[in-house]
């Protein structure tokens, strides 16, 4: 009796797990591995229904941060991943991983911190001279450290301004290994400075006491490339309906629907695309 | 929604008939029910078999379920994850990133909680009626379901408690899920998103919904429970 229910119930459960197997590769929606940037400030919420509409291809996306997102990317685990360091995507794809990048998009990261501005960093317009200026003070500043594109652009950022955040970082250098959102949750509750992607900071509800104190330098450019996980590494990519996804992304109606996306009448992301013009 | 009051961000999200909430509670309710099904249906039959069974080794694997009752859920997340990601073993399956996953890793937190519980009940159960139930010729796997059956009320507490724990976790469905919009987004991983987000108010009233669900299931077990015992004459 026992046995019978037992055998029958592994029986059960394997037949489960294979029914949802099949519908899986069946329906075929693809998997972006992107960013907590862009899924957050509800890019993909506003764009992926007209790119369903357009394609009937339905995308399902991942928020992660951009190291974890290529991670997802080389175990195969997404067919396409959408992120901002142009250093680390040029990797990926060079080690074969990726098939060809694409820029996309930009936005910029902005100098965020307590309106008091313990370190007197407002108005200034050269965000490497801020931040030394943070790092002299000793002001509190609450980093990513999780591997993100947005940490490895403060950490370029910090090397700019020469300060080693490693040796000097002590009390007042603080990561808090999370996304950008509980990031600036931490910054908002303990009056730090923090860099943020404009998105993100725009869509964020509990600013507190932070607003932005320094943007527009050049060098705070954020650029978002799209990448289609190479289908030579891993055979099962859904590698049609990926570059369908891509193809739509640098077309004129693809950018213009990233143009559209506003949150308070403020555009958050600028297309760019190379291909446009196409 | 900018509402500042958890409470009043609670009812608006209930009063407002959202389809994306009720996906996300449906989800949040199969996944869970889902687990805690497969976890009875292994954890019961072996939870009452090492109750009554004595053999060398047994001890250690007492020891070893007992220990996994406080497994961290994100390292059964990860190992699940590295199970079922495309590079791993189980890999051709296809199944990361889906409600499958997601009940894979919650089968791993709760089973070793229905199975310690349950072998705990059971083995009182077996000191008291051994005698009387071998004297009778029911003995070995055919005393199992009577066993079972007879500390149904006990067991309750240990399918309340795998419940509590599934519904409650977010560290493995966010990493074998992924936290998708529509596919596999629950209530926990909502609340965390949210509170990435900022929105703290209308992560405390996803919060609130998910403690008013698990009140009204506690509720009725308990209701059910009293309503059996009445039938079945014991006293309460």
């Amino acid at each position: 009796m026992v046995r019978k229910v037992a055998a029958v119930s592994l029986f059960l459960a394997v037949v489960a797990l294979g029914a949802s197997a099949q519908a899986q590769s069946e329906a075929g929606p693809i998997t972006v591995a992107s960013t907590t940037s862009t899924e957050q400030s509800g890019l993909f919420g506003a764009i992926l229904p007209r790119f369903r509409a357009r394609t009937g291809i339905e995308v399902k996306v991942i928020a992660q941060g951009t190291g974890q997102a290529l991670e997802t990317g080389r175990r195969g685990d997404s067919d396409v991943v959408f992120v901002h360091d142009p250093a680390s995507e040029e990797r990926f794809v060079a080690e074969g991983f990726g098939v060809r990048r694409h820029e996309v998009m930009y936005n910029d990261f902005v100098l965020i911190g307590p309106k008091a501005d313990p370190a007197g960093v407002r108005g200034m317009t050269d965000v490497a001279a801020a931040l030394a200026r943070i790092a002299a003070r000793g002001a509190r500043f609450a980093s990513r450290g999780d591997e993100s594109g947005t940490h490895k652009a403060e950490l370029r950022l910090w090397q700019a301004a020469g300060v080693d955040v490693r040796q000097t970082g002590g009390a007042w250098y603080r990561e808090t290994g999370s996304g950008m959102g509980p990031t600036l949750n931490v910054a908002s509750a303990g009056d730090a400075y923090t860099l943020a992607d404009r998105g993100t900071w725009l869509s964020f509800r509990n600013r507190g006491e932070l607003e932005i104190l320094l943007a527009g330098d050049r060098r705070l450019l954020n650029q978002y490339g799209v990448i289609l996980v190479h289908p030579a590494r891993h055979p099962h990519v859904r590698a049609r309906q990926g570059q369908a996804f891509i193809d739509w992304l640098v077309s004129p109606e693809g950018q213009k629907a990233i143009a559209d996306f506003r949150i308070g009448g403020e555009q958050l992301f600028f297309p760019n695309a190379k291909e446009s013009a196409s | 929604m900018s509402e500042s009051n958890p409470f009043v961000a609670a009812w608006l999200l209930i009063a407002s008939g959202d389809p994306t909430l009720a996906g996300i509670v449906a989800l949040s309710l199969r996944v869970t029910l889902s687990a805690l099904a497969i976890s009875l249906v292994i954890g019961l039959p072996c939870g009452a078999f090492l109750a009554m069974s004595r053999f060398p080794g047994r001890g250690l694997l007492v020891i070893g379920c007992n220990a996994l009752m406080g497994l961290p859920p994100v390292v059964a997340g990860l190992a699940i994850y590295l199970l079922l990601s495309r590079s791993g073993p189980l890999g051709p399956l296809g199944l990361l990133f889906t409600p499958s996953a997601m009940v894979m890793a919650q089968t791993v937190l709760i089973l070793p909680i229905v199975l310690s519980l349950s072998r705990q009940v059971v083995e009182d159960l077996w000191e008291e009626y051994e005698e009387q139930l071998r004297s009778l010729g029911c003995s070995g796997a055919r005393a199992i379901p009577t066993l079972l059956w007879d500390g149904r009320f006990s067991l309750i507490t240990a399918i309340l408690a795998g419940f509590g724990r599934a519904s409650a976790e977010v560290g493995a469905v966010l990493i074998v899920g992924g936290n998708i919009a529509g596919h596999t987004r629950t209530i926990t991983t909502a609340i965390a998103l949210e509170t990435a987000k900022g929105e703290l108010a209308l992560a405390l009233g996803l919060g609130i919904i998910l403690l008013g669900l698990t009140l009204i299931l506690n509720g009725g077990a308990y209701l059910m429970g009293q309503y059996a015992r009445r039938s079945a004459g014991q006293p309460w």
